[in-house]
């Protein structure tokens, strides 16, 4: 096989970083992301890394793409290497033509390397020994070496880095010349010893306009804030602490009292799920707006309480950022497997509102909405983020807030129509939707209480076992649940530009891998038609969109093709025209992957006039 | 009886309390436990505090778990949302319920199989935050809606209806709620409405996390010889620290004490309890030495009652967290949500 001549590409590309964890490279790999931003061009980073505080090997990969797929590429055109641990892996993983930068204090043999690879080496532990006295700062520095050296290899402006820095450090000067000088020595070592500038390349570009850098965790935290959420009630599990975390920030900014300094927000670190998701249902009886992040796990515990929420019609909001189970599985990995957990929560029926934001923005506005959904329909509402979303940063639309908007909180009797005189039933269906009204504790002193159960009731919330009341009320959480469907976020959907018998429908983080994929198939000469669900229960155009189209591949992020089993199931739909494309290794799901699986199917089903032979 | 609808007849001239509400108004449905039950006894007594303390009925919250003890909260107060929740979860509820409205009375019903079992944890959990709560545990030593089993509390030694002999340590619940740092501890007896009541008013003006431990005898599953739980075994080894008379800041105190035996205990909300001593060396606020206390006389087996332990200068959860005055239940968009001007600010700074 003749040996690849070096990849040579401008605004498109993958770098990945292999660090040690708790090595301090977080921070200087993310300035590298931010700082091609800041020349215009998208990126789409993901951080790879361990259940572990210091020692294990940890990745961060960058995309750079001026064309702006955000979903995860696949195969990495130049190394960052800098783990001794997973060299030989990282060498291993670089594409035919690819780069790889390491440290070259300590010679290494050719074997170490490839023939099909171009290796960059720099004294990166040399030179730092050379600087720098304390261990930590050799340590630190040696990050932003690296980081130099590379904006001399792609090409980068070194201004914009210099910027970022500065602002980094803005709360500390004294730490800005440092840095800014290991920068320089890296970037000058780089100009003077290495061939600079490499194949890839970064260069100038408008692409990014009014986009914002952020994590969907940050957003849907900021969300709440905005869905007017008094009480969070949580318990620390990765990937979703991050989301408590920054709700935290956001209200000790936002909410707090300018007069008194006093908090319009409680906060508590419960001691378990269990409780977590107990004191969110507390408070949305009592009426706050109130909510729980988790993950997988953390949604196993709180089952029981959710169902009680469910039959007693409690509000709730539950952030589930979705991480590869089961148990406690692949913590630090991404996928969409809790699904069906969630969807159908807890014992006895039960069925549950889900929300699948694709990005920050979404998770932004989903984290908003939830709370209105929540005291509108009085039952559990499920944000489904899922790794990927939650703790990466994204290039996302801005964040944009209609002032005009109210809080709906749904149908709540106030003091006031108790004495007109209106007819309060707590399980009352007065208006046909299956939505009763309720009143918040202490409204009136003796109108409109209800003791509030988990046992069966009748319509005036009275006790009862007996089976046509049961009945009764189960029928009427079908009816609520109904008329869910026509009030949670609709399915987007996409057509192909010719007519086609195939469509895919996917949710959540797939989406911008979906986006990119579709042009790939389209390239193979495949049309199809495309539906983002974006809630459950499913709307109707979901049914349509599978009875329009002979086969539908559902894409997902786990192995037992949970969304497809839901559609099927709820929708009433033959499995075999649903498609199962899965992906389910921890990695985001790629474009490369949806292209192949997808294609491959189709180019099978594709009619081929037979050759006739003579 | 059970099966009969209350009556809503009174008698005209039933005394008033302060706001004008008879002891009716703080009553709820008739009863659902065997007769004789000490619950029934302990929701009694309940209905006779809040009479007494003049307590709007609506303004209170009552939560409870699930089991005998925690039916009783539809027996009382039935003006007041109630809320029957999960088994060994109601503290986590009632947490939730606090915080989103301080405003209101929160009455925690629990039993031992509720508190000392299956919810030992969120027990804990919720006396250390000093959630401002009157936490009650019906403590009558067995599962009785699942027919006798025994519970946490049970003491070793003792024997079952079947004459089985519990061999595990029981869980001693106050004196896990000293070491927990509840502001205010007390065991009383259902049989002994005189202690008891003051009690529970005591509990309901005390501003953090209070804890109450009612000797309940089951007489279904738990009232025989050999039992530590029995109406019988409790009267005989019930050894009272001391008797309290709760007044509040409403009412003159009128009561005269001979001094040396009276200590006069001022609560935030401004009542006062005037604590009769019958034990003379008790210290009512040494919550070391009243762990010691506990300790001492249970070895002996000695069940101690009365006001174990109350903290001067309590505070509560939302002291801790520092929430505004206004409960957040009653924060409307204009307080809560920054809107877009905040949201360009944050936007740019993301960039």
């Amino acid at each position: 096989m003749p040996t690849p001549s070096p990849i040579s590409r401008v605004n498109d590309f993958v770098i990945r970083f292999a660090n040690v964890n708790g090595s301090g490279s977080a921070s200087a790999n993310e300035m590298f992301a931010r700082a091609i931003i800041r020349m215009g061009v998208p990126v789409a980073p993901r951080n790879i890394f361990p259940s572990n505080i210091q020692g294990l090997p940890t990745w961060y990969e960058v995309r750079v793409t001026e064309a702006g797929h955000l979903g995860a590429r696949g195969g990495i055109d130049m190394m960052v290497a800098m783990n001794p641990q997973t060299f030989d892996k990282d060498i291993a993983s670089i594409e035919p033509g690819g780069y790889v930068f390491y440290d070259s204090t300590k010679e290494l043999p050719a074997s170490k390397f490839r023939p099909d690879i171009t290796v960059i080496g720099m004294p990166l532990t040399a030179i730092c020994n050379r600087e720098y006295t304390d261990p930590r700062q050799r340590q630190l520095f040696k990050n932003i070496i690296y980081i130099g050296a590379l904006s001399a290899l792609l090409d980068m402006d070194i201004k914009a880095v210099e910027q970022l820095i500065g602002e980094q450090y803005k709360s500390k000067p004294k730490l800005i010349e440092p840095n800014v000088k290991a920068l320089h020595i890296g970037r000058d070592y780089a100009v003077l010893n290495l061939a600079c500038p490499i194949g890839l390349r970064v260069r100038k570009a408008d692409k990014v306009g009014d986009r914002i850098f952020i994590e969907g965790n940050n957003a849907a935290a900021l969300g709440a804030v905005y869905g007017g959420a008094t009480v969070c009630a949580w318990y620390p599990i990765t990937p979703s602490s991050g989301l408590a975390d920054a709700f935290t920030r956001h209200c000790e900014k936002l909410r707090v009292d300018p007069d008194t300094k006093k908090a319009k927000y409680a906060i508590v670190q419960a001691e378990d799920e269990l409780s977590s998701i107990g004191m969110v249902i507390g408070a949305s009886w009592n009426g706050a707006r109130s909510f729980t992040a988790t993950s997988g796990p953390g949604i196993s515990l709180m089952q029981e309480f959710i169902g009680l929420a469910y039959f007693a019609e409690i509000p709730a909001v539950i952030f589930d950022v979705q991480r590869a189970g089961p148990s406690t599985g692949m913590p630090t990995r991404t996928q969409q497997c809790d699904i069906i957990s969630c969807a159908y929560a807890s014992h006895g029926d039960t069925k549950h509102v889900l929300l699948f934001p694709e990005n920050p923005a979404e998770s932004f506005e989903f984290g908003a909405v939830a709370f209105d959904l929540a005291d509108r329909l009085q039952t559990p509402v499920f944000v489904m983020l899922d790794l990927d979303i939650g703790m990466n940063h994204h290039l996302s639309r801005p964040l944009a807030w209609d002032d005009s908007k109210k809080f709906d909180r749904g149908k709540v009797m106030t003091a006031e129509e108790l004495d007109a005189g209106r007819d309060f039933g707590r399980y009352l269906d007065v208006d046909g939707d299956g939505i009763p009204y309720r009143t918040y504790p202490g409204t009136h002193p003796t109108k409109g209480s209800f003791f509030t159960r988990g046992t069966s009731r009748d319509r005036y919330a009275k006790y009862t076992e007996e089976g046509a009341p049961y009945v009764d009320n189960m029928q009427r959480l079908v009816r609520k649940f109904d008329t869910a469907k026509d009030l949670v976020p609709r399915p987007l959907q996409a057509n192909s530009g010719k007519a086609t018998k195939y469509g895919v429908i996917y949710v959540g983080s797939t989406s911008p891998a979906m986006d990119e994929a579709i042009h790939m198939i389209e390239g193979r000469g495949h049309a199809i038609d495309r539906m983002r669900i974006r809630a459950f229960p499913f709307h109707s155009s979901v049914n349509s969109f599978v009875a329009d189209h002979d086969f539908v591949f559902v894409v997902e992020q786990n192995r037992d093709a949970q969304l497809r089993s839901l559609i099927v199931n709820e929708c009433g739909i033959d499995p075999v025209r649903l498609v199962p494309i899965l992906h389910y290794d921890g990695t985001p799901i790629t474009a490369r992957f949806i292209a192949k699986a997808i294609g491959d199917h189709l180019d099978q089903l594709k009619v081929t006039p037979m050759k006739v032979t003579s | 009886m059970t099966y009969l609808a209350k009556p809503k007849f009174h008698h005209p001239n039933l005394p008033k309390n302060d706001l004008g509400y008879t002891h009716r108004d703080y009553e709820g449905t008739v009863s659902t436990l065997c007769a004789g039950c000490g619950h029934d006894s302990i929701t009694a007594a309940i209905i006779q505090a809040c009479f007494e303390l003049s307590i709007e009925p609506h303004r209170v919250a009552k939560i409870s778990g699930i089991g005998c003890s925690s039916k009783t909260p539809t027996y009382f107060l039935g003006n007041s949302h109630g809320f029957n929740s999960v088994h060994g979860r109601m503290p986590s509820v009632l947490t939730g319920a606090n915080l989103a409205n301080r405003d209101l009375i929160y009455l925690g019903v629990s039993g031992d199989g509720d508190s000392a079992s299956i919810g030992f944890g969120q027990f804990a959990h919720a006396l250390r935050r000093g959630v401002n709560m009157t936490y009650i545990v019906e403590n009558n030593g067995v599962y009785g809606l699942t027919k006798g089993q025994f519970s946490a509390t049970a003491d070793r030694g003792s024997k079952s209806k079947r004459g089985v002999v519990n061999t595990d340590n029981s869980i001693d619940l106050a004196a896990i709620a000293l070491q927990l740092g509840a502001s205010f501890v007390a065991r009383s007896f259902s049989g002994d409405k005189q202690q008891l009541v003051p009690i529970i008013k005591a509990a309901i003006a005390h501003k953090g996390a209070a804890f109450i431990d009612i000797i309940s005898p089951c007489v279904a599953f738990n009232n025989h010889a050999g039992s530590t739980k029995s109406f019988d075994f409790v009267r005989e080894h019930n050894e009272a620290v001391n008797r309290l008379d709760v007044i509040s800041s409403r009412m003159p105190i009128e009561v005269k004490y001979d001094p040396g035996t009276v200590e006069i205990v001022e609560q935030h909300d401004g009542s006062t309890i005037a604590l009769r001593k019958l034990d003379a060396d008790y210290q009512v606020h040494d919550r070391a030495a009243a762990h010691g206390f506990l300790q001492h006389h249970a070895a002996k087996g000695q069940i101690v009652t009365g006001l174990l332990y109350v903290e001067k200068d309590a505070d509560d959860l939302h002291a801790h967290l520092h929430t505004v005055d206004t409960p957040l239940n009653a924060l409307n968009e204009k307080e809560l949500c920054p809107g877009q001007a905040a949201l360009d600010k944050f936007n740019a700074s993301m960039r």
